[in-house]
């Protein structure tokens, strides 16, 4: 079972690089990510890559395989054709720090600025009250790992560096969703309105739901049409009257690009 | 020499897993400025690969669940040699832990009357783990990071700036715990994994919370992070390490592909009706009910079926042993020749649950044996085998204020810290541990930083950072002297000895003679590592980080290695073959490592002196009323005759 | 320390070059736009030829305003046939609402509200955007556009304007169930008959029906909009069964674009005297 297989990797920095062939050796039942170890145990030490749980739990190890935004520790060699060249690269939606290691620090940012769950008030934190019927939608949402593979092949980012000023991206856009849909979020109290900010401060409104985040989620969390689309739905609801609201957006069509 | 880019902190944690975020939290809501540094990304830390849940008595499931039965479990597990005040703060604040990651958005499994719903564990009276399907360690991190950005987006309302109070360091390695000419903790030194860049972070207070060890052994379900350095930064920093000889061997690891060998199979597994065989169908856990469990287990699988609808009336079924036992087990049936075609057992859901139960009860398990094993648990049985799971062993500590003996400004929480387990840690204890004694050393090491403001704070000296800086920078050669003559070694070939040779000689099942032989390896390790070399420059450099992880490595497994061989006797994660009995002598005496004064040359080479010293302590009596809440004929398995007539 | 979670601001960011996207200076320089192998572009050509074909063909129907009536069936384009110049439908919806002014073909006045509702329908948004518009023509495939607003703007920010058309998609579900159950005549508008003309109604309207209510639009109004489900266990139940649907979303819109052309073809055949409707009895 064992053989020699052809691997391109992207070797390199901010300031250039390319890609460099590798003849290594792959044993059955092995992963890209084992081939990748191999690398920097033999023919490349100083091969840089991030990766920690090697069991698709934690969302390292994103990279793109072939070109497809992929896990590298849930790509299994079988899936490849002996003589097939294997291309690695790192992730290319962000900005490279070295070899396969991204600066994913757009992701950090975006995620502060998402006010955080607040707690209802009056109620004891042993005193919480929910049925499971209605924290299975969130509990899907909190399956993320942050791989921010989504992020990463969403075309409004990955293709207009400018949207990252005003996009939050599946990933927090499916947070957002995430605390409009818990059942004890008291945001409304404390005078968050979600649902506006959805669209007037993460650029919801972007997303033209093309469903690329879903394809390559590795935890299968159906991210456009359980997150994504509901959130958009629940946007409408805040637009009572289709006509003001139309009126509305036109003439505040210039300068409304800028995030609050 | 530049001048090494310098901070000043109030609180610096070292760790951002569960133990680490909840003492950041603490640390900060008492006012501090607290600062984590991580190996890894926010929200990435091996905290998120614990799976089975939170042990907690909140008696959702089973109202007559208390703290009390929850120390006894844990003491049980534990087989007595846990510090008790530890296993008793533990038992007594889980449930307050749990709740509050609600209040921080946390969203666990709920019973049918909207509580927390949980789950039976191995070594737990009742249903005891909050928890969230199969991954519950992540929301545990989840909920914790976005805790931190809460607050974090508190500071930037008052301040304008997101890290005014609290910030995360993220990948970057501390290598150094600094301290005072007197003796005090005065900040770490440390090196940016993206640039290579060297930092200081001057801080009176260091709350270590690194995790384990695992990866100083070949099988393991630690990830890369796990190299022992918060147990190595204590012991170079003047603390102690306790009970090292325990080392939890996790019975149902993956054994094949061998690519994922020791990716963890979760306990929940059997808690909610996975059963192991063996090659010949048998469910052989029956035969190896240690007298000390008899009582409470069940004698026929009947009884054990019916316990999981009817647990009022009937006992468990001995596949929810304390994790030891099952390992053990397990090793003894591939021992015998009666192993799966790739050397483990067999843990079948699939007879035993429908298949829609199974991928709702088990999602990631699921997933996990389908993309890495091409297996479907829904309709054949996994192969599962002991994996190197977790070290009971870490800093000793005040059991109270989580701070470290004899080294004024440090503390330690989660599983760097040594003491609450005992010799065997009870499956959903950890993430308990996290919670509550991370608080505690948040709390207590804020306090202690508080307490200091006032007057002068101490500093490091300068002439200790640029040790720190040379010591860094030797696999560049950059250092002259003796250990750079000779062929460079590869440091990927080094941890590869050292796993090969920890997981063979001072493994599961562990000799005399193979121990001995173990120490002079790591004799032989020890000198070649100071002649690791590496290729390259400091920009994200694996092989570099790896050469100087292999200092934390090796140093540890000596630990391991000196204490296992001393304890004449078998008890919880430590199995002696040539003393496979557990002797109550043993009880009393914790072994305690420190690092030799003399650690120069001939102790590096020399594998009977070696750079670790051995200590016996004796453990402290159980409190009285603590003592009362087990029935004599039990305690007289596990303490002294003198002990009970006291 | 640049280790913080916060991103370094690099100094191109203001200053952007010419090229963009994957091709911006901070990140990996691949010469490669996309390094996909696999025949990507399949899906978004094959989309994109099923609709075009179904464009053509919708459009010569609703422009011939002719040949959509043989009794008893009635095309589900000129359903309900609201002008002047409707051919007489025994019993069937044809109104005479729009009054005799209106020279044009019938179907032009209804079809606005089936085409509004897949217009702005969440799959073939997908499904448009990806097959004609190439935004993005698949995944990791760079789009070929310059600037990118998505819908947050106008004219694309009217498709939130969906749920409107859900309304009225519905409303044309139930005239075409009308229409399906008028099937159960004979030609002279006699009950109790049947010919394959009624089934092949009966299809169309099932996958009508279960298209229109797999409808995101619709999941979030029986349910979805919801917070607390415990609370509303019928509503509840209702969101469960539209979420099964919805799931199929993409199948139910293939399959009922298909239905819909085949009973208007089928209408097609029998008025123009190309085929003679068997009757079972």
């Amino acid at each position: 079972m064992t053989y020699q297989a052809h691997f391109k990797v992207w070797r390199g920095d901010k300031d250039g690089g390319r890609l460099v062939d590798y003849e290594v050796e792959v044993n059955e039942g092995e992963v890209v990510l084992d081939i990748i170890h191999r690398l920097q145990a033999t023919a490349a030490p100083d091969l840089a890559v991030r990766w920690n749980c090697k069991a698709g739990k934690c969302g390292s190890c994103s990279a793109e395989v072939n070109g497809r935004p992929r896990l590298m520790c849930m790509t299994r060699m079988s899936v490849f054709d002996q003589a097939e060249i294997v291309t690695v690269t790192p992730m290319r939606a962000f900005p490279v720090v070295r070899d396969l290691v991204t600066d994913v620090s757009y992701n950090y940012a975006t995620a502060r600025a998402i006010p955080a769950f607040v707690p209802p008030p009056g109620l004891k934190p042993s005193e919480y009250r929910m049925r499971q019927e209605d924290v299975d939608r969130v509990q899907e949402f909190r399956k993320c790992i942050e791989c921010f593979l989504c992020q990463n092949t969403c075309h409004v980012v990955r293709d207009h560096e400018e949207n990252k000023a005003v996009f939050a991206g599946p990933r927090f856009l499916m947070r957002v969703a995430e605390l409009d849909m818990h059942p004890l979020d008291a945001a409304a109290e404390a005078g968050i309105d979600r649902k506006r900010a959805a669209q007037e401060q993460h650029g919801l409104g972007y997303c033209n739901i093309t469903k690329c985040c879903t394809e390559v989620c590795p935890e299968h969390i159906k991210i456009t049409d359980n997150a994504l689309i509901p959130l958009k739905e629940r946007v409408v609801d805040r637009s009572y009257d289709p006509l003001v609201w139309l009126g509305d957006k036109i003439r505040r069509r210039r300068g409304d690009t800028e995030r609050h | 020499m530049p001048q090494v880019d310098t901070q000043s902190w109030d609180v610096v944690v070292v760790g951002a897993g569960g133990a680490g975020l909840r003492a950041a939290i603490e640390a900060r809501e008492q006012g501090m400025r607290c600062a984590v540094i991580c190996k890894s990304l926010f929200g990435k830390a091996h905290t998120v690969m614990a799976e089975g849940g939170i042990a907690a008595s909140m008696g959702n499931v089973n109202q007559r669940d208390n703290w009390q039965v929850h120390f006894r479990d844990t003491m049980r597990g534990g087989k007595f040699l846990n510090n008790w005040r530890m296993a008793e703060l533990h038992a007594q604040e889980a449930p307050d832990r749990v709740w509050e990651l609600e209040a921080w958005g946390a969203v666990f499994d709920r019973t049918a009357s909207g509580l927390i719903s949980q789950r039976n564990f191995g070594g737990h009276e009742y249903p005891r783990l909050a928890h969230v399907g199969d991954r519950t360690g992540l929301e545990l991190i989840r909920t914790l990071q976005q805790k931190i950005v809460s607050l974090q987006q508190e500071d930037e309302e008052e301040y304008g700036d997101h890290e005014a109070r609290l910030k995360v360091f993220q990948e970057c390695t501390v290598t150094r715990v600094l301290k005072t000419a007197g003796d005090r903790v005065a900040g770490v030194f440390g090196y940016e994994r993206e640039s290579g860049r060297f930092f200081v972070i001057e801080a009176p207070a260091v709350v270590l919370a690194t995790g384990g060890i695992g990866k100083s052994f070949k099988v393991t379900s630690n990830s890369w992070e796990y190299t022992g350095d918060g147990h190595a930064l204590a012991l170079l920093a003047g603390a102690r390490l306790v009970n090292m000889e325990f080392v939890q061997f996790h019975p149902t690891g993956m054994v094949w592909p061998p690519s994922v060998k020791g990716i963890l199979v979760t306990e929940s597994v059997r808690g909610d009706g996975g059963v192991l065989r063996n090659s010949e169908g048998k469910r052989f856990m029956f035969d190896y009910i240690p007298d000390v469990f008899r009582e409470k287990y069940a004698e026929s699988e009947d009884e054990g079926d019916r316990w999981y609808t009817d647990p009022d009336h009937n006992r468990r079924p001995p596949e929810l042993l304390p994790r030891d036992e099952v390992a053990r087990a397990i090793n003894a049936e591939v021992k015998a020749g009666r192993g799966s075609p790739h050397g483990g057992v067999f843990l079948d859901v699939s007879t035993r649950m429908p298949a829609e139960e199974i991928r709702r009860k088990l999602p990631s398990m699921h997933h996990q044996f389908k993309e890495l094993a091409d297996v479907d648990i829904t309709a054949e049985p996994m192969e599962v085998g002991p994996t190197c799971h977790y070290v009971m062993g870490g800093v000793e500590v005040d059991p109270d204020t989580a701070a470290a003996a004899g080294v004024p400004g440090l503390f330690a929480a989660g599983e760097v810290a040594g003491g609450m387990h005992g010799s065997n840690r009870l499956g959903g204890n950890s993430l308990s541990d996290l919670l509550v004694f991370g608080r505690r050393a948040g709390l207590y090491a804020a306090r202690y930083a508080a307490a200091l403001e006032a007057a002068a704070r101490p500093a490091a000296s300068p002439a200790d950072i640029e040790l720190a800086e040379a010591e860094a920078l030797r696999p560049f050669g950059a250092e002259g002297g003796a250990e750079s003559r000779g062929a460079a070694e590869n440091p990927y070939t080094l941890h590869q000895e050292l796993q090969q040779s920890m997981s063979d000689l001072v493994g599961i099942i562990r000799k005399e003679g193979e121990m001995q032989q173990a120490l002079r390896g790591l004799a032989g390790l020890r000198a070649r590592a100071r002649r690791a070399g590496v290729e390259g420059h400091r920009q994200f450099n694996p092989g570099w980080h790896l050469a100087l992880d292999l200092r934390n490595m090796l140093l540890v497994s000596e630990c391991v290695a000196r204490a296992a061989l001393e304890r004449t006797e078998s008890r919880g994660g430590h199995t002696r073959d040539d003393h496979p009995a557990m002797d109550r002598q043993w009880r009393r005496v914790n072994l305690v490592c420190r690092l030799a004064d003399e650690s120069a040359e001939p102790a590096v080479t020399d594998s009977a002196l070696g750079l670790v010293r051995l200590e016996r302590r004796e453990t402290p009596p159980l409190r009285a009323d603590l003592l009362a809440l087990f029935e004599k004929e039990e305690l007289a398995k596990y303490l002294t005759d003198e002990e009970l007539t006291s | 320390m640049a280790t913080g979670t916060d991103p370094e601001t690099t100094a191109d960011a203001g200053a952007r070059t010419a090229r963009g996207g994957v091709d911006t200076p901070s990140r990996a320089a691949i010469p490669a736009r996309h390094l996909r192998r696999d025949r990507w572009w399949l899906a978004p050509a094959g989309t994109a030829a099923g609709l075009l074909a179904f464009v053509v063909y919708s459009t010569w129907r609703a422009f011939a305003n002719s040949d959509y009536y043989a009794a008893p069936y009635v095309s589900p384009f000129y359903s309900p046939c609201i002008a002047h110049n409707c051919v007489p439908m025994g019993g069937g919806a044809d109104w005479d609402w729009i009054g005799p002014w209106w020279g044009l073909s019938p179907a032009l006045l209804v079809l606005i509200f089936p085409l509004g509702f897949r217009l702005t329908c969440y799959y073939y948004r997908k499904a448009y955007y990806r097959g004609f518009w190439a935004s993005p023509p698949a995944c990791a495939v760079p789009e070929p556009h310059a600037k990118y607003t998505g819908e947050s703007r106008f004219p694309l920010i009217l498709q939130n304007v969906h749920r409107y058309f859900f309304y009225f998609a519905v409303l044309v579900a139930g005239i075409l169930t009308y229409d399906a159950v008028l099937g159960f005549r004979d030609g002279t508008g006699a009950w109790g008959h049947m010919g394959l003309g009624t089934l092949v109604l009966l299809a169309n309207i099932v996958l009508i029906w279960a298209y229109t209510l797999s409808c995101h639009s619709c999941r979030h109004i029986v349910g979805g909009r919801l917070r607390t489900f415990s609370k509303h266990p019928v509503r509840y139940r209702l969101w469960g069964w539209v979420s099964v649907l919805n799931a199929r979303h993409m199948q139910l819109a293939w399959a009922s674009l298909v239905s819909v052309a085949v009973a208007d073809f089928y209408v097609y055949l029998v008025a123009s005297g190309a085929f003679d409707d068997p009757r079972f009895f």
